[in-house]
């Protein structure tokens, strides 16, 4: 950063061009996302997929891009206009607000402020009215009511996964997600998936807490993605899709990349919370701040992969099954976990 | 800078809160209500009142905003809007407008304003463990209050949403 800032002089040009910095990563990230989303499901279900442009047609997220950009923008008649181009740029900007808070190196945070954690779940609320907007935009009442399960669905599994941090913050101490990676610095036995940095009692005790923490927060965020089994939007032969069913085009490429955004954005959490966040594995071996990005975006893109390994593994659960496990399953278990850790922290 | 940043926040804040006021149309007022919180919010910032402004983010857009969206939503035709936004009740609102009016006039020109030292830049002082201890400490009996009354509402929407046992 302070190089950064010595050669441009001009400190907005500086902050503007790290702001930029994910932006790069995420597009980068879902062509080949995409293209990795497609050929796994293919080799899942036992068929090969595109194999036309290039070797394995690694070429195709390229052609696919290029199809997009061509596309007829299409606005319905009776849409309200205004609202309707508004709404999948306030999706993505509720998304790409959160990663200034993703630590992706030791050295490489948007914005290192206390309040990380809490900054990120207050900034993705903004995804929920933006749904709401495109639901209601689209003047197609399929959309609104899709709009609104979306909505209820993250609002829903909000509570999970805002229980699961809280007991990860009661523990760390910090909201910081800088400082929360720093503690679990200095090998994969100081992650706090198992136990954490603390003397041996205190580590086995929290053990199976975490593990149970874990769990929780990865099946909220999977439905606060709206992946699979949780992936209501996307059936659109039993719904008719849900709040994205009017939009082609680039807008509807957006809301596609605000979903692949949102994908390694609670993957990242998961990392920074549970799996060390940029720290090395082995220690003092090849950590440093290069390492340390490659470390990040390592462990981020296997829970990306898991996500997609289970989406085409699982079926998809229905809407009252969906909100019963919000409800009556996940929570309950977050509150225990919250006051045993508080019981375990306290002694 | 400051002052830039400053007013950018103020315009979002004022020009939305016109628009949720003289709009006709319900649902522009409420996805107007985004931004006056949004503006607010950022308007913290500045103050250096960092958590304040992430809470606010958080229950009112989170939280309110969505629920006066469902409302909106479930109780509006979804072409035509019916609540129309006419007025009524002229001399009750004139009273008690210009009675809020006053009492703010009041505490502005009577409030000893100071500029402080961290003024006009920001630093990155937490402000969340004082708030935390303050209201665990000196504040803990409203705070048990206000969350035995919010358990109190949470029992009594799982209440009311509960479908009656046919006997």
């Amino acid at each position: 950063m302070e190089t950064l800032q010595t050669i441009l002089r001009e400190p907005i040009i500086t902050t503007v061009l790290l702001a930029l910095i994910p932006l790069v990563f995420l597009l980068i990230y879902a062509l080949v996302t995409l293209y990795g989303e497609m050929k796994m499901a293919a080799h899942i279900q036992n068929r090969l997929a595109y194999m036309e442009n290039g070797w394995h047609g690694t070429l195709q997220p390229i052609a696919d891009m290029l199809k997009l950009l061509q596309k007829e923008d299409i606005i319905p008649t009776a849409a309200d206009k205004f609202l309707f181009i508004l709404a999948p740029y306030l999706v993505f900007m509720g998304t790409y607000a959160s990663f200034a808070v993703v630590p992706f190196s030791s050295v490489f945070i948007g914005s290192n402020i206390d309040l990380g954690i809490f900054y990120l779940v207050a900034a993705s609320s903004l995804v929920v009215v933006g749904l709401l907007m495109s639901g209601w935009a689209s003047n197609n009442k399929w959309s609104l009511f899709g709009a609104l399960r979306s909505a209820a669905q993250i609002v829903s599994y909000e509570i999970p996964g805002v229980l699961a941090i809280l007991g990860v913050v009661m523990v760390l101490g910090t909201m910081n997600m800088q400082t929360m990676t720093q503690l679990q610095d200095g090998g994969i036995h100081n992650w706090l998936i198992l136990g954490g940095n603390f003397p041996l009692g205190q580590k086995l005790a929290l053990l199976p807490f975490m593990f149970l923490l874990f769990v929780i927060y990865l099946l909220s965020s999977m439905a606060e993605v709206n992946r699979t089994p949780f992936d209501l939007p996307e059936a659109e032969s039993e719904l008719v899709q849900g709040y994205n069913t009017e939009y082609s085009g680039m807008k509807f490429a957006i809301f596609y990349l605000a979903e692949y955004a949102n994908l390694f954005l609670v993957s990242a959490v998961v990392v920074v919370m549970f799996f060390g966040g940029w720290t090395s594995p082995f220690g003092e071996f090849m950590s440093g701040p290069v390492w340390g990005s490659f470390w990040f975006v390592l462990k981020g893109m296997f829970f990306v992969f898991l996500n997609i390994w289970l989406r085409w593994t699982l079926p998809r659960l229905r809407v009252d099954q969906l909100m019963y496990v919000s409800w009556k399953v996940l929570t309950p278990f977050a509150l225990f976990c919250i006051i045993a850790i508080g019981y375990i922290m306290v002694m | 800078m400051y002052e830039i940043i400053f007013y950018f926040f103020a315009f979002v804040t004022v020009a939305s809160a016109a628009v949720v006021v003289f709009s006709r149309n319900i649902i522009y007022s409420a996805f107007a209500l985004l931004f006056t919180f949004f503006g607010v919010a950022g308007l913290y910032v500045l103050l250096n009142a960092d958590f304040l402004a992430i809470t606010q983010l958080m229950v009112y857009v989170g939280g309110i905003l969505v629920l006066l969206l469902f409302g909106v939503m479930l109780t509006t035709n979804t072409v035509s809007v019916d609540i129309k936004s006419g007025s009524l009740n002229v001399f009750p609102a004139v009273t008690v407008v210009a009675a809020i009016v006053g009492l703010l006039t009041g505490v502005f020109w009577t409030s000893e304003w100071f500029m402080s030292s961290t003024m006009g830049e920001l630093t990155s002082q937490t402000t969340s463990k004082e708030i935390g201890n303050a209201l665990i400490t000196t504040h803990v009996l409203p705070f048990e209050i206000a969350s035995v009354i919010l358990l109190v509402a949470i029992v009594g929407a799982a209440m009311m949403a509960r479908r009656e046992r046919v006997k």
